[in-house]
């Protein structure tokens, strides 16, 4: 009970907060974190496997602007799977550099992740030739086959008229002899209204973004290709509350038979702004 | 190499002083320091820019930008008589990220214009 107290206090404690995130389950846009702000996120995916059972994994995620051009991210995974157990699957720690100082046509952002994970459900990427056969075992089984990896990303995002429009290209080794894999995805999105409105309000257009994402494997360094990877594609949507609360959602469609047919995701995000002057005696409240 | 140290830190601090005085007007390309604001003079764009600088920049630099400890005042000669709008929306797009201001090329431009609309008022 202690852990949902702290939480309550803290959503009712912190003052005008602000948010503007992308609909984007898998894919990142090149826009960091504020610096010194604190995103607290939970990601779920729910979905079932052909001939298996329904699962519902998740993320917990500490996002911390390190600085304007540098993001850090801590996240706890796990997941349930029905009929089976429910488990703590692991850590992952991301950092995300933006190497141009200014916006450009097209900006860049390098990611590296390290993560030790095992039978995780919360699909955060697609690499390789993961898919359907993933899902399949009993976590017992599942939970042997330790993922301690090293994840690389190029994020590519541009703004333009409204419009986002971010690609990542992604390539993952696992720290045993398993050979590099490889993954794509991409987004787009645009708020519903781009000014914003003269009095405040709940529900107006431009609290709502709208857009559509797609990601999969591209096989390994041995097997590079569409062969035997799994694709997904879906509209997304998320509304931001004027407290800084998002609320995302986004129906997924696998897009072949190595793919889970149906995803349907889900995400909450709060963001503290300047975290740590939380803790400065007199600090700028 | 020791006796240099000294010298260097100087060096950086002067560096950092002078991108804190507003070093980042010289870089605004000519184009977009006469860009003009398209809600100029309009009153709804200033009470729309309030609400957007409330909940994305009043943290930093106060809620009346008055500034904070860390984080300059908006009501400064620079921002209100030297800096065009252009020049702010600059900034606002590009931020100044090695002086801690974030790009803000998240905001849909027409919020960026609603913001600088504001800050324009704030001194009459």
């Amino acid at each position: 009970m202690k852990p949902i107290a702290l939480l309550v206090a803290v959503f009712s404690l912190t003052p005008l907060l602000a948010a503007q995130e992308r609909p984007y389950f898998v894919t990142y846009s090149h826009e960091m974190e504020e610096p010194g702000n604190l995103e607290l996120e939970m990601f779920n995916a729910a979905g079932r496997p052909p001939g298996g059972n329904l699962f519902f994994g998740s993320n917990i995620e500490f996002e911390y602007g390190v600085t304007a051009w540098w993001t850090s991210e801590f996240y706890l995974d796990g997941q349930s799977t029905l009929n089976d157990s429910t488990i703590f699957t692991g850590f992952r720690w991301e950092n995300r550099v933006r190497p141009l100082m200014r916006e450009h046509w097209i900006n860049p952002v390098l990611y590296a992740e390290f993560e030790d994970t095992s039978a995780d459900k919360a699909l955060r990427e697609v690499v390789g030739h993961d898919g359907v056969p993933d899902f399949s075992d009993r976590n017992a089984v599942a939970r042997r086959d330790k993922e301690r990896e090293m994840e690389l990303k190029l994020i590519l995002g541009s703004n333009y008229r409204g419009w986002n429009i971010s690609e990542n290209i992604i390539a993952e080794k696992n720290l045993s002899n398993d050979p590099w894999e490889f993954g794509y995805a991409w987004a787009v999105s645009r708020p519903l209204r781009l000014a914003a409105s003269a009095h405040k309000c709940t529900f107006c257009a431009e609290r709502f973004q709208a857009g559509l994402e797609m990601y999969g494997g591209l096989g390994d360094r041995h097997s590079f290709g569409l062969n035997q990877t799994s694709h997904y594609v879906g509209p997304s949507i998320n509304w931001t509350a004027p407290n800084g609360t998002t609320l995302s959602f986004s129906p997924q469609f696998g897009l072949n038979d190595y793919s889970i047919p149906h995803l349907y995701r889900f995400g909450v995000s709060y963001e503290i702004e300047q975290f740590l002057s939380y803790f400065h005696r007199g600090g700028d409240r | 190499m020791m006796r240099r140290i000294p010298l260097l830190l100087l060096f950086c601090a002067l560096l950092a002083r002078g991108a804190a005085d507003g070093s980042w007007m010289a870089h605004v390309p000519a184009k977009d320091h006469d860009k003009t604001n398209p809600f100029q003079g309009q009153t709804t764009a200033i009470e729309a820019g309030r609400n957007v600088f409330l909940e994305h920049c009043a943290k930093c630099h106060g809620e009346n930008a008055q500034g904070t400890k860390k984080r300059p005042a908006l009501r400064s000669e620079r921002v209100q008589q030297r800096a065009t709008p252009g020049d702010l929306h600059w900034l606002l797009l590009n931020g100044n990220m090695k002086k801690g201001m974030p790009s803000w090329a998240k905001l849909p431009d027409p919020q960026l214009w609603q913001v600088i609309s504001y800050l324009k008022s704030i001194h009459e």
